[in-house]
């Protein structure tokens, strides 16, 4: 799922300095689940910049509402009240729920409440762990069902580098980091498929990610 | 191919190919644009390897560009060894800087995937890695020998020619793989490997030893990476906080008894006569480097025995003086190696 991380009390804060009334919109989804942005944790930031606000002197009044995907607008829509009647909405989203409410509501600003950081996956209670970087050509069936470019800190295709030691990466501070081409050799040692990284990989084509500019699916199948 | 036969006829190719141990140097280009520093280091250098390597950024510090130091070293009558990364540059980059270091002169070339940007100066920085080590590799040779970019455009005029280079680290994990790791950059393209710094003799015999039983190494010639320990600091640094290193505790010993009968650094705290503790220092300096000179040459000549090792590369980083007495000691290299002097 998509994960993000509130933003430092502070740095909102700034973004809301000019507004009167703000609405923190909060989205029930992928957010909700990695608890920054359901409801839960709407009203917990409201609390806090109403506290904030007050301690500075001037209390801002804030407003709470949660929708279930802020993704698309049939489920915005049904905050319009609020939106409207709000100077500023510090939206509670991912990035693309940001984005969805400033397109959906030009006249109004939407800030972003969090930090989008990734495509991860729970691996314990409190803990994401970055899987995919959405590369748009993926190529797990080669490397044991283990992503080198999301979690290999050099997105490297042709094995460990030589600062892989006892399984762990040398790049983060934690030290316990797993070096995933460490467990891909280990996988595909399990499988018998070791004979599928001995041979050199080639470049790999990045058109199909970010670098090709904005993706875009479309699916005429779909379309109305 | 050119017409002589040799790939691109460096002295580093030469050399290999007449069979001789060879012997390559490294050179860390400055934080500054001071080329005064490279002179001072060149110095030290000339004459005594086959080619002195030049790193790209190494550790993710910024530093002189490798292909700029590359043509100082030229003009200075040195033979370069540029290092390329993929951390900081995009195919592109790449295949446009490589151009223009053929076209400068440069003829031998070091593939790296590149240290992480966090170990370095800017840890903010973006990272490219468009390419690793060994695709890096094969666009080299496919320039060089299809005549062609990594796009599959003909490249019409002069094609750039290098005697290709990689790294290999005997003592990272998953040990099971890296000689086929080291395999997989020869068919890749490497014409020689330069290995890390070793200290850990009997782990990099048994490799070399599965290197040699998956015929790498007729396909690529591997050089030992070697380097002089300064102190007793400086090897159990390089034994506890650098990853993808091992020191053999017996050389630990050695650094620690070379200056068991000198003033210890307390007793020399405790001293009165400042001149005196100045060069009771010394002499502990002194033994200490002397030691690990000594442990230095011990490891060459145990690589010379070890079969499939072609050459050691010397990384006397920031203690270039070192590498004279290391080559004189084990008579290797373009002035030392009695063979040479037979041939010229």
């Amino acid at each position: 799922m998509i994960v993000a991380q509130q933003k430092p009390l502070e740095e909102i804060k700034g973004m809301i300095a000019d507004a009167e009334k703000v609405l923190i919109l909060g989205c029930g989804t992928c957010v909700t689940v990695c608890f920054a942005g359901g409801e839960k944790e709407v009203a917990i930031l409201a609390s806090q910049l109403r506290m904030a606000t007050r301690l500075d002197g001037h209390e801002k009044e804030i407003r709470e509402f949660t929708v279930q995907r802020q993704c698309e607008y049939e489920y915005n829509e049904l905050a319009r009240d609020y939106v409207e009647d709000a100077d500023l909405v510090i939206s509670l989203a991912c990035g693309i729920g940001v984005q969805t409410m400033n397109e959906q509501y030009p006249h109004k600003m939407t800030v972003p409440g969090l930090n989008t950081s990734g495509l991860s996956q729970p691996t314990e209670q409190g803990v994401w762990e970055e899987r995919c970087q959405a590369c748009g050509d993926c190529i797990l069936a080669t490397t044991g069902g283990l992503c080198p470019i999301a979690r290999c800190a050099k997105s490297l295709l042709n094995g460990p580098c030589g600062g892989s030691q006892r399984g762990i990466c040398e790049v983060y501070a934690d030290k316990e980091t797993p070096c995933v081409w460490d467990q891909i050799y280990k996988r595909m040692a399990e499988l018998g498929q070791l004979d599928k990284l001995m041979e050199p990989r080639p470049a790999k084509n990045w058109h199909t990610s970010r670098d090709g500019g904005q993706r875009k699916i479309v699916r005429e199948d779909l379309r109305l | 191919m050119s017409d002589n036969g040799y790939i691109v006829g460096s002295n580093l190719e030469k050399a290999l190919r007449a069979g001789y141990f060879v012997a390559t140097g490294e050179l860390g280009p400055p934080q500054s644009a001071d080329r005064r520093e490279i002179e001072h280091k060149a110095g030290y250098l000339k004459g005594i390897v086959e080619s002195v390597n030049i790193t790209d950024n190494q550790t993710a510090v910024v530093r002189m560009s490798s292909i700029s130091v590359a043509v100082m070293l030229m003009e200075l009558g040195i033979e370069p060894n540029i290092q390329m990364t993929c951390r900081d540059r995009n195919r592109i980059a790449i295949q446009s800087d490589l151009l223009g270091a053929y076209a400068l002169g440069c003829r031998n070339l070091l593939c790296l995937t590149g240290d992480h940007q966090t170990f370095g100066n800017h840890p903010g920085s973006k990272n490219v890695h468009d390419l690793d080590s060994i695709s890096l590799l094969q666009v080299c040779r496919d320039m060089r020998d299809k005549k062609i970019f990594q796009c599959g455009d003909p490249i019409k005029g002069q094609e750039p020619s290098f005697f290709l280079g990689a790294a290999a680290n005997p003592f990272a994990d998953p040990f099971d793989f890296r000689p086929h790791r080291l395999a997989k950059k020869a068919a890749a393209g490497a014409d020689f490997i330069q290995t890390q710094i070793i200290f850990n003799v009997p782990k990099f015999r048994e490799y070399m030893r599965r290197v040699v039983d998956l015929g790498a190494h007729e396909k690529t010639h591997v050089l030992a990476g070697v380097a002089p320990m300064r102190s007793l600091g400086a090897a159990k640094y390089m034994a506890t906080k650098v990853p993808g290193m091992e020191v053999d505790p017996e050389y630990i010993e050695r650094m620690t008894n070379c200056t068991k009968d000198l003033p210890s650094l307390a007793e020399i705290k405790a001293m009165d006569n400042p001149a005196e503790a100045k060069a009771a220092r010394a002499a502990r300096q002194k033994a200490a480097e002397t030691e690990g000179i000594q442990i230095c040459v011990d490891v060459i000549n145990a690589c010379k025995e070890i079969e499939g090792v072609h050459g050691v590369h010397i990384m006397a980083i920031e203690w270039e003086q070192a590498v004279d007495s290391i080559v004189k000691e084990c008579q290797i290299g373009p002035k030392y190696d009695p063979a040479r002097q037979a041939a010229s």
